[in-house]
């Protein structure tokens, strides 16, 4: 829409992953300017997609229509049709919610944490890793509503008066969850929300046809970028951050009460709080890597998610996911230390027993494939980068199958002891949520601004009152070739 | 006509209306500097009842624009404390009042019980007030605007800088607002209608 006028340009060298920590290094390369942003983001949202975009979808709502099915076969036959049994009452449906909220901790890690760290290099990746956030925490509720047995009665949990004159059980960390995971998606929608609306009317001002005029005018709620509007949208921005910063932390904590709460060999340990709470930001990094590598490539984003981004992330990866292997190293001292049989047992029994299998896949999925990214190609290589985040999104799901399999399948009393396999319809479910997860995040790259325009533009050298001048005399004539200007 | 209820400046004191319905003047600058400059300049020459729209915050700005600090931090701590006092209630109220129920001989008011819900109602009642706080005090959502109906405005959330002198400020005059914002370095001025 806007004419780009070449002088507004400011060319800066692709190559910003220099560690030299006296030189700040560039947030947004390649030519641009504030039009070429917005262009460049807007156009996803208003052109027609590509052909890998339609067949991506078409796999991803199959998969949700298998997740319909098993959901139908569940609840209309009972959760019998899932492989747990005694003593194992808790499988795959736990294990998928712990997976997927531990996913959403690194959209609210770079959106809020990150934030009041002053930490510019988020706004490229915020908007659809906040995204992810919230699919994520979508498939991580479905699972414990459906696992009561009687989902149509999920409403007992919360608090409502009733004719029965009874109250849910506030002293259950499984009420706690209700009340941490239901306000950890509503507070990361309206975080995800507010930060979106100068995008959306960005997206109104643009649209050229009637629907989307309305539909991006109506999300936008009149938004016209006044001053005064900026500085109370700011002071909320920077609230909501606060907000969430102690929230999520807090939700893996609640999530990890469920089992340290219990008296069981395995789960009964102090240090689970921060343990998963770091493991959900390691497994969510992953994620958000995962999904940013192919989609600055195939959406055309790398100017803004740039290398940096990607060797930032993978950077805080790699340091979370040491957190993780002191974590796993503590629980096998403190299993030793404490000199309590039956929790010795459990922590022999993973790596020796019959779930041996998924203890070493995660331990080399979490520990060993990791400590590729020490070296800096292998941060920069998309490949590298993917196997690794890769392993880590198998390796974060089988760290919940050790916690929660092994540990309920031995426990006290040898009589009581057996296996767990998954049937169909768990893994029908498993995959379905992954399918409901890429169906989401599809129509989100598609409808919605996939970086926040309006962030990115404060991280350029234009939005600065004389930087202009100043950014172009650091880099040199030589690096802008605009020596004739 | 309602004119001035649009921004939250104060009551203009002239309450004459110009003839033609002109809501205000909107001058456009290309980049941060000039528009900048140019609200200073509006502020030196005892303009009030104006307001700079751009794509992104510009900050140094609130001074020239007599923009007070937000009372949102207050309603954020509002919110918090009714979350707080609400997660207290619910909790000791059901558990220990309404219901008691002995579990493995816990008192019934075990108040180290009921931290993540008091915490989870005290952060969830907060952010609504920052939300729905901000969209109050910012009178959102506001689906008709003069502003959102002019073409060259459309670029304030692309590329573009705009300054509006709303027509009821008392230094006011159409001719010489716009060739006093000319000086200033827009690239261009026009009046927008209602």
């Amino acid at each position: 829409m806007a004419t780009i006028r070449s002088d507004s340009l400011i060319d800066v060298p692709a190559q910003n992953t220099g560690d030299d920590p006296r030189e700040r290094a560039a947030l947004v390369v390649g030519a641009n300017d504030f039009s070429t942003v917005t262009e460049k983001v807007s156009r996803i949202a208003e052109t027609r997609p590509q052909f890998w975009w339609w067949i991506a979808l078409l796999i991803s709502l199959s998969l949700v229509g298998l997740l319909k099915g098993c959901l139908l076969y569940l609840v209309t036959t009972g959760v019998g049709v899932w492989g747990n049994n005694q003593p194992v009452g808790w499988a795959f449906d736990i294990i998928n919610f712990v997976f997927w909220v531990g996913i959403g901790h690194a959209g609210t890690l770079i959106s809020a944490i990150l934030f009041l760290f002053r930490q510019n290099w988020r706004t490229s990746i915020n908007r659809f890793a906040e995204a992810m956030t919230i699919f994520a925490v979508t498939c991580a509720g479905l699972f414990p509503a459906v696992h009561i047995g009687r989902p149509w009665l999920a409403y007992w949990l919360f608090p409502i008066p009733n004719q029965m004159d009874m109250w849910p059980q506030f002293r259950s960390p499984l009420l706690w969850d209700v009340f941490a995971v239901s306000t950890y998606a509503t507070v990361s929608a309206l975080f995800w929300y507010v930060g979106m609306i100068p995008d959306l009317a960005t997206l109104r001002d643009r649209a050229k046809n009637r629907i989307a005029q309305m539909a991006y005018g109506a999300a936008s709620l009149g938004w016209t970028g006044s001053m005064r509007q900026w500085h109370r949208y700011e002071k909320a921005y920077l609230l909501l951050a606060a907000l969430a910063t102690p929230l999520v932390l807090s939700v893996h904590s609640v999530v990890s009460f469920d089992f340290a709460v219990s008296q069981l060999p395995g789960w009964h340990t102090t240090i689970f709080p921060p343990y998963f709470v770091a493991g959900a930001i390691f497994g969510g990094f992953a994620m958000v890597i995962t999904l940013a590598l192919p989609a600055r490539h195939l959406f055309g984003l790398e100017d803004f998610i740039t290398a940096r981004h990607m060797e930032n992330m993978a950077k805080v990866m790699l340091g979370t996911g040491m957190i993780v292997a002191y974590a796993y190293a503590v629980e096998f001292f403190v299993a030793w230390y404490s000199g309590h049989h039956f929790e010795q047992y459990a922590f022999l029994n993973r790596p020796f027993g019959p779930y041996a299998w998924a203890f070493w896949t995660m331990i080399f999925c979490n520990i060993v494939g990791p400590q590729i990214l020490w070296f800096k190609w292998c941060r920069l290589n998309p490949w590298t980068l993917l196997f690794a985040a890769m392993c880590v999104n198998v390796g974060m799901w089988f760290e919940r199958f050790v916690i929660i399999v092994t540990s309920l399948h031995r426990d006290f009393l040898p009589s009581s002891w057996a296996m767990y396999w998954p049937t169909w319809v768990d893994m029908g479910m498993l995959l379905g949520s992954f399918g409901l997860f890429f169906t989401l995040f599809l129509l989100f790259c598609k409808f919605l601004p996939m970086v926040a325009m309006a962030e990115v533009k404060t991280v350029m050298p234009q939005a600065h009152a004389n930087g202009h001048a100043d950014y172009r005399a650091t880099l040199g004539d030589e690096a802008t070739g605009r020596e004739d200007e | 006509m309602t004119q001035a209820n649009i921004h939250t400046l104060e009551t203009p004191e002239t309450g004459e209306l110009e003839q033609e319905e002109v809501y205000a003047l909107l001058a456009e600058f290309e980049d941060v500097d000039g528009v900048k400059s140019a609200a200073h300049a509006l502020k030196g020459e005892g303009y009030r009842l104006f307001d700079v729209h751009s794509p992104f915050p510009i900050h140094g700005l609130d001074h020239d624009l007599n923009i007070t600090p937000t009372i949102l931090p207050w309603i954020v701590l509002g919110g918090g404390l009714t979350g707080m006092a609400a997660g207290l209630v619910l909790t000791i109220w059901t558990q220990s009042i309404d219901y008691p129920f002995l579990v493995s001989g816990k008192p019934l008011n075990s108040m180290p019980a009921w931290i993540p819900i008091v915490f989870e109602l005290t952060i969830l009642l907060s952010a609504f007030g920052a939300v729905f706080g901000m969209l109050v005090l910012n009178k959102l959502p506001l689906l008709s605007q003069p502003l959102l109906q002019n073409e060259r405005f459309r670029r304030a959330t692309d590329d573009r800088f705009f300054i509006t002198v709303l027509t009821t400020d008392k230094h006011y005059d159409r001719q010489g607002t716009a060739e006093f914002l000319e000086k200033q370095g827009a690239a261009a001025v026009e009046a927008v209608t209602f």
